[in-house]
């Protein structure tokens, strides 16, 4: 690596300081030097949402986003999200809906979903699937992942009352 | 695919960002959300030497009220104008539109200025921009210019900014409580690209009667003509001459959909 840049960030709470080329996206960063394969590459070009992981707190594409640009900020991938409360209750709903079959766009998905149940808590079937658009599975027909989005949207409004 | 190897600079002051872009022994390109970018890159339609970050310059971050404008920053992302949590003089266009552009993801990084820097012929924000009557604040090293949107892009992946220029602010002008915004857009996938956008705005107290047909593969053609707006004029034959000399002026399925699209903007304006 002949051009390279130091970077420090937070990878899923843990302090990282790395010297990356700045041509590197975040995915490959992630994949390659932290060795957290659960961030999955399927377009690389933004379309399909496999790698959407979490930056500050946020879903962002890792694919579209150079690790260089990343300095300073938090990153929460997939294996970050054990013990997150929305992300328990997902990986349950998803496994009893059938949201996946093969599962190579699962952790961009559970990502999506917990935005989705953060952000519109009210959201009807409609709005799952428009909010989910942005990410595509080639198994499923989507049908499991909106009912398990729905499952834990269900279950959160009837804890809350 | 992978990006070429490129070198990368995050200036925090604007003048020091203009410097680099200034350079003429190198490529350098302006970068901040890289969602339109970061895909030509990857897929190496982009292969610049030197990418500048523009997106730690604090003023390009800001949304303000500017007398009867609103004023906001080249690096304000779609996510941001999508929620809203700022004085809004737009009576609620800019978050409608930022909520219907691409995913979330991508909101969250891609930034009003880049996607008008980009101009993608179907971006939501060229044909909403054009149709508000906004100016697109320009800066070199050699100072500022204020240009109108409708004057700033060109073509496709076409526009007004000269070498070593970035857009450093919108102006979007605050519409009347007396305005009707409309706006429809087809695409077969919810978030993908537009094939036909139709906007509209009509706002009596300030004399402005605006239509725009957009993604028509070309600059957003204005369209002022009251029998459009108003009357029941909005019809194929109408909108096959306003698309006359572009690569779809004779398409008739393209004119249909155009059609179509502006005519449900209509709808929502004069319904």
């Amino acid at each position: 690596m002949t051009n390279t840049k130091t970077i420090t960030l937070t990878v899923n709470g843990r302090t990282v300081t790395a010297a990356v080329e700045p041509r590197t996206h975040l995915a490959d960063f992630l994949r390659e030097r932290q060795l957290l394969t659960a961030t999955h590459l399927g377009c690389e070009q933004g379309v399909c949402g496999a790698c959407t992981i979490l930056v500050d707190g946020e879903p962002v594409r890792s694919c579209i986003a150079f690790a260089v640009a990343c300095d300073g900020r938090s990153v929460t991938t997939v294996e970050g999200l054990d013990e997150d409360l929305v992300a328990v209750q997902l990986r349950e709903a998803f496994s009893e809906e059938h949201g996946l079959q093969c599962g190579f766009c699962t952790p961009g998905m559970l990502v999506s979903a917990r935005d989705v149940v953060l952000r519109r808590p009210d959201a009807d079937n409609d709005l799952i699937r428009l909010e989910m658009s942005g990410n595509l599975c080639r198994c499923t027909g989507y049908v499991g992942i909106v009912n398990a989005i729905r499952r834990v949207l269900d279950a959160r409004k009837a804890a809350a009352e | 695919m992978k990006a070429v190897d490129f070198d990368y600079a995050r200036p925090a002051a604007l003048d020091d960002a203009l410097e680099l872009l200034a350079r003429d022994d190198i490529s350098a390109r302006p970068v901040a959300g890289a969602q339109s970018l970061g895909p030509m890159l990857n897929l190496r339609l982009a292969q610049p030497d030197l990418l500048v970050d523009i997106t730690h310059v604090p003023e390009l971050r800001m949304v303000r009220r500017d007398g009867d404008a609103l004023a906001i920053g080249a690096c304000v992302t779609h996510a941001t104008l999508e929620d809203g949590r700022y004085e809004d003089a737009t009576r609620g266009v800019l978050p409608k539109v930022a909520a219907g552009i691409a995913y979330r993801a991508v909101r969250n990084r891609g930034t009003i200025g880049g996607s008008l820097a980009h101009a993608d012929p179907a971006a939501d924000w060229i044909a909403t921009l054009t149709a508000l009557g906004a100016q697109v604040v320009v800066a070199g090293r050699d100072g500022r210019r204020t240009v109108a949107v409708a004057d700033f892009v060109l073509g496709v992946f076409e526009t007004d900014l000269q070498h070593g220029e970035i857009i450093v602010e919108i102006r979007v002008p605050a519409l009347s409580d007396r305005a009707r915004w409309g706006y429809y857009k087809f695409c077969r996938k919810a978030g993908e690209f537009s094939h036909a956008t139709g906007a509209v705005l009509v706002d009596p107290a300030r004399g402005v009667n605006r239509a725009v047909i957009a993604a028509a593969s070309g600059r957003p053609i204005i369209v002022e003509d009251p029998e459009i707006i108003h009357g029941n004029a909005c019809r194929p034959e109408r909108v096959a001459a306003l698309l006359a000399g572009t690569p779809i002026g004779d398409n008739a399925f393209e004119v249909n959909t155009h059609t179509v699209a502006l005519k449900r903007a209509i709808a929502q304006v004069t319904g």
